[in-house]
Order: C-alpha cells, then sequence, then structure tokens
C-alpha cells in the first residue's frame, strides 16, 4: 500500500506516494536520489545512514518514510550554503576527518545534531555523540579534531 | 610547525585531500550511488552448505518468473580466476562442488527486488553433503578429503627454507625461548559493501563496470578471462571507494556475477551485497598460529630465530601463497638477524577465502615476535628498548634473504616514542593494572615484483596539457581513500613549479588512463610518485624547450620561477599562459607520460622459492608505545594513549600521514582488542557489525603520531609507505603492556575480556601449585 508522503527534505515541501515498508533510507536514496546518505550495515549497526529528523539526528535505515510525515529532515546535502561548506563539513575537510568518505556524512550529521543542541561540547560529549557510527579509516582521531574545529574548541581553533 | 592546513600544496604541508568537499557535502559517487533506473537488480543464491557435491541445481522455474531477464549458474562461465596464475582455481559461481558457506550458487537479474528475490527462491537445489574441515588442523590430517583436486593434503603451500646457520646460533645463544602464539582470524570490514554496475551493450558487444575495487586493472583482466571477451571491449571504471583495507586487493566474484548477469540480460544489472554478504566474500587476515624460537646473547642480540606458522587459508587459494611468504620474509629487514629458520603452512578449509588484510602476512608473525622479544628482554634483565637497539640494521645493507634496506628510520622512531611517552621515568611505576608497552613494525612499499608480470614498467602516468593552462594528472592508481590523487598532484605540482590548483586528477578509468597494477602493497607513493616525478619532468623539458624557442635562447638557460619562465634574470620572460600557447604552437596538445619500474638489486634474490615476495624499493619501520589500564575484575583491557613513529621517508603530506598512521595503530587495535569472525559449522558467527567487534570512537584512544624523515634514496622526494607498517606493532605492544600493568602474558588474540579472564585463572591456579609444591618440599 502507498500512501501519500508529505515533508519536508532538506527545506523544500516534498509530496511523494510511497510504499508503507519503504525506509527512509531507500526513500531518500532510490526516491529522491539524495545518495549522500549512505547503506552501509544490514540495519542499526553503523550510523553510515544518520539524518536529522527536526534537529534530532535518527537512523534513516531504522525507520519507515511513512513514519516521518510532516517531520523536518535533514540529509548531508542541506547543509552548507552559497556553495560554501558548512563549519562541520569545513572542520572535516581541514581537519582529515574523512578518508575514505563513506561514513562520512553520517558522522557529520551526528555531529551537526549535537552541536545545535550543545554548540561547545567537551570531547567526551563528542564521544558519547557519535559513538554509534563506525569509520574503519581514521582511528576517530582526527574525527574528534574537525568536530572542536567547527565548535571553535581548543587547540583545533578555527583560523580567524 | 602550525597544525593549520596549508594553503599550498607544497611537498611536507599539511593539504587536505582535493576530493574532500565532495566526501563532506555528499557530492562523491560511490558504486551503490549511480542509480539507473534502467538497471536490472542482481542478487545472489549462495550455498546452504560448507563442503557438498551439487546434485541439481534447476534454475527453470526461476527463469519462467515474470520479470526475471536472467539467470546465471556455473554453467555460464568455465574458467577459473585467482590472483597468481599459477593458483586460479575459484570460479564466479561454483560448478560441481561448493567449498564453503555463502558460496555463490547461482544468480538472477530481474526488474525489481522483490522478483529478484522471488526467484531465488524458485531455485531448485540437491547438494550431496562431503566432510567439512573448519580448522586447518582438521583440513591437513591424513584422512581428510581433498576441496581441490591439484591440492593434495589440503596444502596450498609448504615453505621451508634456512637462512644461515640456525643451529649455530642456537648453540651460541646465553638464552633460547619457544613460545606459541595464536591470532584469530579477522576481517576488513571496510564501510562499503561491495557493490557492482555492469552495462553490457549487445548492439557493440561492449561492456562497461563500475565497482568497488583497489585493483581495477586485474578485475579487467578476470573479466576478459571469465567473460572470454576481448579486453579492448571492456572498460573498468572505479569511482569512490569506501575502504579497501586489503578486502578489494583481488577480483572478487561480484563483479564477475555482476557482468554475467548484464551480458545475459543484454543490459545494465546493478548488484549492491548485504553487509552479510560482504563479510562472507572475506579476504581478511588467516587464523594463524605462530611457534617462534628465539636464541638470543646476554647483550639482547638475537643470535637465531626458528618459525613455524600455520594459516588456515579457506576455501581458494586466492593471494594465499603469497602470505604465507611474505609471513616468513618480513621476519628480515628490520632487525639484523643472519641465522633464521622458516617453516610456513597455507591450508585450504571449508571457510570463506582469506586473502591480502593490511599489514599482509607479517602482523600475526610480528605479534609473536615482538612479544617473545620482550619475555626473553626481561628473563635477562634488559629494557625493551635496549633490546631492540641491541639488533639494529646498519643501512645501507642487504638483508640474509637478499632484501635491499637503503633508509633506516627506526633507531629515531625508538628514540622519539621512548621520549614522548616517558618510558624510561613511567615504565613499571604506574602501579598495579596500569602499564606501558612497546614493540617495531615494517612493512614493504609496494612488492617488487607484481603478482601478474609482464614485463611492463610498474607505473605510468600521463599528463596533459592542453590551451587553457590546465594539466590533467591522469592514473590508473586507485584513489581509495588514502589520499593517493592529491599525493601525486603534489609531486606534480613540486616538480613542475606550478599551483596544486592548475593540477586535476583523473584517476581509475580504464578508457581514459593509464594501467595501473592498483592500490595493494602500499605501492602507489613510491611507484606511481616515481612515475609522476618521470612525467613532470618530461613537461617542464618541453616547457622550457618552448620557452627558449619563444625567447630565442637555449633551453638550457631557461631560468623556472613558480610559473613565470625567463631566459635570464633580467628580462620580464612569460607568463605561463604564454609558455603554454608557445609549447602548443609546435606540437598542439601535449600528453607526456612518465614511467617507473623498480630497480634489478631490489627486486629480491632467489635464496629459496617465493624469495621475490617482500622484496621491496624501500621499507618503512615503526615504533610505539602503548599504555592500557586492566580490570582484573571484569578482565577489560583499555587503552588509554598511544605513542607511534613513522619512518615514512619524506611526508608529502603530513596530514594524510598522520591519518594513515593513526588508521593503521586503530585497526591493529581492533584485531588486538575486540575483532575475530568465528564460524559454527562454517556457518559465519559475527557477519555483521554488532557481533564484530570494530572499535567504536567510545574506547578509541588518543594517538600521537611522530614522523620521521630518513630520506630514501629511491622514493620520490625521498618517501616510503606511511598507510600499513604501524599496524602490526600494536598488537605485541598491547600484549607487552598487559605484562607490564598485571603480569600476564596472553598469548592468544584478541585479548577479550573472556581470554583474558581464562589466562589470568590459569595462572593463578599454576602460581597455587606451585606454592602447594613449594611447600610440600619444605616438609
Amino acid at each position: 500500500m502507498s500512501k501519500l508522503l508529505t515533508l519536508t527534505l532538506n527545506g523544500r515541501e516534498r509530496v511523494d506516494a510511497v510504499a508503507d515498508n519503504v525506509l527512509l533510507l531507500d526513500y531518500l536514496r532510490e526516491v529522491v536520489g539524495l545518495t549522500g546518505t549512505k547503506t552501509c550495515c544490514d540495519g542499526g549497526e553503523c550510523g553510515a545512514c544518520t539524518v536529522l529528523a527536526d534537529d534530532e539526528p535518527v537512523l534513516a535505515c531504522l525507520c519507515l518514510a511513512n513514519a516521518c510525515a510532516g517531520r523536518r529532515i535533514e540529509t548531508v546535502e542541506a547543509l552548507g550554503e552559497s556553495g560554501r561548506l558548512a563549519p562541520i563539513q569545513q572542520g572535516f575537510h581541514e581537519k582529515l576527518g574523512a578518508q575514505c568518505g563513506f561514513c562520512t556524512p553520517g558522522l557529520i550529521m551526528a555531529a551537526e545534531g549535537l552541536l545545535r543542541r550543545n554548540p561547545r561540547p567537551n570531547e567526551d560529549e563528542i564521544r558519547a555523540a557519535l559513538s554509534s557510527n563506525i569509520c574503519r579509516c581514521t582511528g576517530y582521531v582526527k574525527i574528534i579534531e574537525a568536530v572542536q574545529w567547527a565548535a571553535g574548541l581548543g587547540a583545533a581553533e578555527k583560523p580567524s | 610547525m602550525s597544525d593549520a592546513p596549508a594553503p599550498s600544496g607544497a611537498i611536507g604541508a599539511y593539504v587536505p585531500l582535493l576530493d574532500g568537499p565532495e566526501k563532506v557535502t555528499g557530492a562523491a559517487k560511490y558504486t551503490a550511488d549511480f542509480l539507473a533506473p534502467d538497471a536490472l537488480c542482481g542478487r545472489i543464491l549462495r550455498s546452504p552448505s560448507s563442503h557438498a557435491e551439487i546434485v541439481k541445481l534447476d534454475v527453470a522455474a526461476a527463469r519462467r518468473l515474470p520479470g526475471v531477464k536472467a539467470v546465471v549458474t556455473g554453467a555460464d562461465c568455465a574458467t577459473p580466476f585467482g590472483v597468481l596464475p599459477i593458483a586460479m582455481n575459484e570460479f564466479p559461481l561454483a560448478r560441481e562442488r561448493v567449498r564453503y558457506r555463502g558460496e555463490p550458487l547461482a544468480a538472477v537479474a530481474a526488474l525489481d527486488e522483490a522478483t529478484a528475490v522471488r526467484a531465488l527462491g524458485l531455485i531448485e537445489l540437491e547438494l550431496k553433503a562431503l566432510p567439512a574441515y573448519y580448522t586447518a588442523d582438521e583440513a591437513r590430517a591424513p584422512e581428510a578429503t581433498d576441496l581441490h583436486a591439484e591440492r593434495p593434503g589440503n596444502i596450498e603451500r609448504d615453505v621451508v627454507y634456512e637462512l644461515g646457520q640456525v643451529e649455530r646460533g642456537f648453540a651460541k645463544a646465553a638464552l633460547v625461548r619457544e613460545a606459541s602464539y595464536r591470532c584469530a582470524e579477522v576481517y576488513q570490514v571496510q564501510t562499503e559493501t561491495h557493490a557492482a554496475l555492469a552495462d553490457y551493450d549487445a548492439l557493440r558487444d561492449r561492456l562497461a563496470v563500475h565497482c568497488t575495487t583497489q585493483v581495477p586493472f586485474y578485475v579487467h583482466l578476470m573479466l576478459a578471462r571469465c567473460l572470454a571477451m576481448d579486453k579492448a571491449r571492456i572498460r573498468v571504471i572505479k569511482p569512490h571507494i569506501g575502504g579497501g583495507f586489503g578486502a578489494r586487493t583481488e577480483t572478487l566474484n561480484v563483479e564477475l556475477i555482476c557482468a554475467l548477469l548484464a551480458r545475459a540480460a543484454g543490459g545494465k544489472v546493478r548488484l549492491v551485497t548485504s553487509r552479510e554478504e560482504t563479510f562472507i566474500t572475506h579476504r581478511g587476515r588467516p587464523e594463524q598460529a605462530v611457534t617462534l624460537k628465539i636464541g638470543m646473547a646476554k647483550d639482547g642480540r638475537v643470535l637465531a630465530v626458528d618459525c613455524e606458522t600455520v594459516q588456515r587459508g579457506g576455501a581458494y587459494s586466492g593471494y594465499g601463497i603469497v602470505t604465507i611468504l611474505y609471513a616468513g620474509s618480513l621476519l628480515n629487514a628490520i632487525y639484523a638477524i643472519d641465522n633464521v629458520r622458516y617453516h610456513g603452512t597455507r591450508v585450504l578449509t571449508n571457510t570463506p577465502p582469506c586473502g591480502a588484510m593490511r599489514g599482509h602476512g607479517t602482523v600475526n608473525v610480528r605479534f609473536a615476535f615482538e612479544a617473545l622479544l620482550d619475555t626473553m628482554a626481561a628473563e635477562l634483565g634488559l629494557d625493551p628498548f635496549a633490546v631492540r637497539r641491541a639488533n639494529l640494521l646498519r643501512a645501507p645493507t642487504r638483508t640474509a634473504n637478499d632484501l635491499l634496506v637503503n633508509s633506516y628510520g627506526l633507531p629515531e622512531c625508538l628514540d622519539r616514542v621512548e621520549q614522548a611517552s616517558g618510558w624510561q621515568a613511567r615504565k613499571r611505576k604506574l602501579g598495579q593494572g596500569r602499564g606501558l608497552g612497546m614493540a617495531c613494525s615494517h612493512y614493504v612499499s609496494g612488492a617488487s615484483k607484481p603478482v601478474h608480470w609482464t614485463g611492463e614498467p610498474h607505473a605510468t602516468v600521463n599528463l596533459k596539457l592542453d590551451f587553457d593552462g590546465s594539466i590533467v594528472l591522469l592514473t590508473g592508481a586507485p584513489e581509495i581513500g588514502q589520499g593517493s590523487s592529491t599525493v601525486l598532484a603534489q609531486i606534480a605540482a613540486e616538480v613542475l613549479g606550478v599551483a596544486l590548483a592548475r593540477i586535476r586528477v583523473v584517476a581509475g578509468d580504464s578508457e581514459l588512463t593509464p594501467k595501473d597494477n592498483g592500490a595493494y602493497s602500499s605501492r602507489v607513493t613510491v611507484m606511481v610518485g616515481n612515475a609522476t616525478v618521470a612525467a613532470a619532468e618530461n613537461l617542464k623539458r618541453r616547457l622550457a624547450a618552448a620557452a627558449a624557442r619563444a625567447l630565442d635562447c637555449a633551453p638550457e638557460d631557461i631560468e623556472i620561477e613558480g610559473e613565470t619562465f625567463r631566459a635570464s634574470s633580467q628580462d620580464q620572460g612569460l607568463d605561463f599562459d604564454e609558455v603554454v600557447t608557445a609549447a602548443l604552437k609546435e606540437a598542439g596538445t601535449i600528453t607526456v607520460s612518465g614511467n617507473y619500474s623498480t630497480p634489478p638489486e631490489a627486486q629480491g634474490g632467489k635464496a629459496y622459492r617465493g624469495a621475490t615476495v617482500g622484496s621491496t624499493v624501500a621499507f618503512s619501520y615503526a615504533a610505539q608505545v602503548v599504555e592500557v589500564s586492566v580490570d582484573e575484575e571484569t578482565g577489560q583491557v583499555t587503552v588509554e594513549k598511544v605513542w607511534v613513529a613513522h619512518d615514512c621517508g619524506k611526508a608529502l603530506n603530513r596530514l594524510a600521514v598522520e591519518g594513515q598512521v593513526q588508521g593503521s595503530v586503530w585497526m591493529g587495535m581492533g584485531q588486538a582488542l575486540s575483532e575475530e569472525t568465528g564460524y559454527f559449522q562454517g556457518l559465519p558467527l559475527a557477519a555483521n557489525m554488532l557481533d564484530y567487534r570494530v572499535p567504536t570512537i567510545a574506547e578509541s584512544p588518543p594517538i600521537e603520531v611522530q614522523i620521521v624523515e630518513s630520506n630514501d634514496p629511491l622514493g620520490p622526494f625521498g618517501a616510503k609507505e606511511a598507510g600499513e607498517g604501524s599496524l602490526a606493532g600494536f598488537l605485541p605492544a598491547l600484549a607487552n603492556a598487559v605484562v607490564d600493568a598485571i603480569g600476564l602474558r596472553v598469548t592468544e588474540l584478541p585479548l577479550t575480556p573472556d581470554r583474558v579472564l581464562r589466562a589470568l585463572d590459569r595462572q593463578r591456579r599454576a602460581r597455587e601449585r606451585e606454592a602447594a609444591r613449594a611447600a610440600r618440599q619444605k616438609t
């Protein structure tokens, strides 16, 4: 059974006919064509598909698209404006928080969610907020620096 | 030095990756991101049995299902594929027999996923079970059935040799000790699951394949072989790749099956495997037992080494022969050891095939070696640093197995981590439950002999210069996240003296880029980097010649300053655009090539069969100190901090080197602490990212990287590898730190809480027995 799904995706209102069994992840990737959000595990284990729903990080692979009716969904493609990277994106780029880049969209959205509710997180808070996102390249050291850079914190402070 | 990102692309600076913006915006396209609405959906039927004859495989009903466009089985490809020309024994889809649980049997392409899944359910399968072997010992028992007729006794390769005079070495030793170690099988868990998009143009008989690979050239060869197609009709495209770590350094059945389906369907097929299927495709590091005997002089010098090791290789040959040869070869080239005996056995078993995981072949043997070194140093009252310093090489030198060592930064690595960690002040002084351990490791910067030996140069790079002044660097070298495209662009910019922004890199498309062997054995920086130097020098000569003609002087009088070319320091000279115009006037668009081949002296010796494995242009070296805390109630080992020094010859991009070294150390930590595959009667027990315990950010320590630059004479600007060499040292450094923390030597990895508790229990009982015996003797 398909339903008409109305939601706000990356700042635009959309209406799509979506079957009841379609995951938010597959809706984003296969229906809308926003492939920045990644499929990595077989469900709920790695965080690569993290998006924001009303500013809160959610796993798009554990969420039915139709359950998002009326909500405000943001993916990695929504960050940044007028050709400029958002601070969290800039941080991941400058500090090498992304190597292969496959887990990066999920980590960036989890970190963005953290910074929206806590703009100056300490290291423990960063670790806690990103602890359900698996990265296999970096050992996480530079990911922590990337988030600190975006938050303008500590040794990794943003150059003015 | 400030760690702020450098705006320039200068060699030695902190340069963010050129493809970083795509990765942080979600614009980077990985194989599964090519949506192709006209593509069929591919799905694979996998074996439910570990070892069986295929009695019946009837796909007629599946073929008849509306919406199914193609079904392929082993009958569609009778040509085996593999890595070494002498060891190709795997078929894209099983023929006659299945040899591991999850091996592909058949595949379908259908209009949608639901139809594809329904079609798999309509395939009738009848298997006749054969005895299955899940350990190396079972598989090589005398009565075992052979998995492959051409591998009697299930031995993939038995390697036996002796260098120097081992028994004489032991006879002279003040201390001889032997110990056994065991490492569980581990898997790469690259974050991107395996996928392929194959497009077969039936009208022109042409095939284009996008796939998740580190070796597009080898995939190209195997596609031509298994599909019996002319290589010229095939195009292989490597898009962005979500990690490799060796899982993709060989052609996998995924891309071959996808191509077979596309040709059978006469169209386009998208095959994206699940995480579980990606685990089962495997090619990880084998389960390995190591028995090691070392003879040591009083001052810590190693006088003789005897190493016996057995690897559980899985059901097919893959890289097996190379892996078991590496394990022996790289006992050498880190310390000065003249007398080495090696016996390595690679065994075929009914488990998924192992492969060339990061630190290929060396990691488990290095664990054993550095652990035993520490044990013996303690018995002789030597500091762990002192025992390593007693065994240092003097470069330049050749090892007992004829490996070339031109540069050797290990002494400086030792000094740097000893100092940074405060070793001398803190060792043995951190109190019960907390400790420090250290170890060393090394790795090749590219295998000197490629597995597919044709006599061609090892690497070729093309540079294209056109009217717009842009320079396009064309390379087959696969950027897989390690930063190779950025480093190659930096090299070209440095040689040419132009801005980094002038260089664009096109990598990994067989229709556009020159052939490259691939991203494996840490070969790209040295081999493709040297080819880039050669190409850029060729282009620079062309530009200088054009400038000389325009300025009416001799080419050798041209002075180049940045992007300005002058006949003498007085004249105004030509800017880059003017030089380009002058150069193109002669020849039109310019494309130059640069080649690199490893020099013969770096191609290893003939001391034994397979002695070229391990030979390389240059070795990287690393030393690390690990600080742990151990909870003796729960058995939990926590890594508090790591100090690592890595000799990469010259850091072309400090940011990338730091990232590679941190990633290597951390991947070693996963293997040391929590990662293992595990099977129950061939069924994977941890084929998902919950049960297979990759460390999360919560338990990952700070890793402080020191870069040591030994400036190798054969590396580009002196560079050597940075992405593998510091992995192996973590495992023994951790085990050695646990000894310091709680006085317990654990010889089995990973050091999970249950293993630690069992070892503590054994230790307690041994102490009680000892105490009881002492008490009896007293009375």
